[in-house]
């Protein structure tokens, strides 16, 4: 079934006089449950895709449909609860609010989609747990490691139970390791809550979990590949396998 | 553009639970917050001690004491005005007031630039331009009515203070209960009226930014 649907998106900035194109007509489906991996050089617009999917920019030509809804015709209060209940989003440095703690961080959404506190908090803590952070819920961002942040960063996508998981570039503030942890994570939340994923990365560990890749470049899309079409060497780090 | 109706409204945050969010960030916040604050205690301890300062003076020129009538004299005042502050004292404590406005504007702003990302990131999460608003008008009239609070104290105090050194006992035996309590009043609702002014500004700032913005930022 098909849950995201890109039909010729073409986005131009104006940039003074200058019109920079970063989309140039792209056409992608995305199916319920996929693990998709968007890839492609920084300046692609791979991002502006993602915005698009997001609901935080409109294409100036064509549309974006996300379970059959026009984007483009929601207004912003309409997009805040789309946001807020349909897309988790997940960010390359982690964006958690730094004042809060773990805990906190994760029942925000849920006060946002109308949660007393009490019942955000106990839904957090649950996420925080299977993510396995059921230890540091008091915990404020700086007080815990980078992949742990992202591990936060991830239940609190997770919480309000979306559709979409948008994760940008989720591994590039994080080394080798870890970033194979988040990525496992990431790939056991898609089993977990039969959520969509959809990453923009540069990250070839991601290629291995990945059901769909879609290759970008300069604002077209230049292949879109299933998993078993593309052969991924297997390198080790510490001696152990990573892909 | 035919609107899509499929998708209600967001939900909207009620003003307790705002309350709590911008609240339990100020203590996080403290250093940065008693900063902001310090701005607003210093201009209304000014003005609240100018303020009660002047009810002291008229109250003992009222009780026409031959020997404090002198003391008054020996101070400079002019008895025969009945105590009135003039018209530049006026303008001073008006200048004072509107440097103070322009600090805690100044303050908010940045707290908005600084917390773009952070904003950019909750409108992702789901918040209306209505919670980002209700969150720094809370935060912004929260420090400014605490700053109120305490310059009011200070100035209080001070104005107690000086009063006292110069004319000792005079001070309690003619003090002026009324024009001093409506001296407090006056500067605690001079402070929140300050404070609720210099939010305004800011919050509509911070819900006017576009949450594409928490993901372009990079620290």
């Amino acid at each position: 079934m098909t849950i995201v649907s890109c039909r010729n998106v073409k986005k131009v900035f104006v940039m003074g006089k200058e019109e920079v194109h970063a989309l140039r007509g792209i056409t992608v489906d995305i199916d319920k449950g996929e693990y998709v991996s968007i890839m492609g050089p920084s300046g692609s617009g791979k991002s502006t895709l993602f915005n698009m999917i997001g609901g935080l920019d409109t294409p100036t030509e064509g549309g974006v449909e996300v379970e059959n809804v026009k984007l483009a015709d929601l207004n912003s209060s309409q997009l805040a609860w789309f946001r807020c209940r349909k897309i988790g989003f997940i960010f390359q440095s982690f964006n958690l609010i730094p004042t809060m703690s773990a805990l906190e961080n994760v029942s925000i959404p849920r006060v946002f989609a109308g949660k007393t506190p009490h019942e955000a908090r106990e839904d957090a803590r649950k996420v925080l747990d299977r993510v396995g952070l059921g230890h540091r819920l008091d915990h404020l961002p700086s007080q815990v490691s980078g992949g742990q942040q992202q591990r936060i960063a991830i239940a609190r996508a997770l919480v309000n139970k979306p559709l979409i998981i948008l994760a940008d570039e989720p591994t590039g503030n994080l080394d080798l390791h870890t970033g194979k942890e988040i990525i496992d994570l990431l790939n056991e939340m898609k089993h977990d809550f039969g959520v969509t994923v959809i990453t923009a990365t540069h990250d070839m560990k991601m290629l291995s979990c990945s059901d769909k890749i879609v290759q970008i470049e300069d604002g077209s899309v230049k292949s879109v590949d299933t998993q078993a079409s593309v052969r991924v060497t297997v390198g080790s780090i510490d001696g152990e396998t990573v892909m | 553009m035919a609107r899509n109706t499929d998708i209600p409204e967001q939900t909207r945050v009620s003003w307790p639970i705002v309350f709590r969010v911008s609240i339990s960030g100020l203590q996080r916040r403290f250093g940065r917050a008693m900063i902001t604050l310090t701005g607003v205690v210093l201009a209304i301890a000014f003005l609240c001690y100018m303020l009660v300062h002047e009810a002291f003076i008229r109250a003992m020129i009222l009780a026409d004491l031959d020997s404090l009538n002198i003391l008054l004299q020996q101070n400079d005042i002019d008895i025969f005005s009945g105590g009135q502050m003039d018209p530049m004292t006026y303008l001073l404590i008006g200048l004072t007031l509107l440097t103070c406005l322009v600090g805690i504007i100044n303050a908010m702003l940045m707290a908005v630039t600084e917390r773009i990302k952070e904003i950019g990131t909750l409108k992702c999460l789901g918040a209306t331009d209505q919670f980002i608003v209700r969150a720094y008008f809370v935060e912004s009239t929260v420090q400014g009515v605490c700053g109120a609070a305490f310059g009011l104290l200070l100035g209080l105090l001070v104005a107690v203070l000086v009063t006292v050194r110069t004319y000792g006992g005079y001070t309690f035996r003619t003090f002026p209960l009324p024009a001093v309590l409506v001296s407090l009043v006056v500067s605690l609702l001079a402070g929140a009226l300050l404070s609720i002014t210099a939010a305004i500004i800011p919050a509509y700032m911070a819900a006017r930014k576009q949450p594409i913005e928490a993901l372009r930022v990079e620290e």
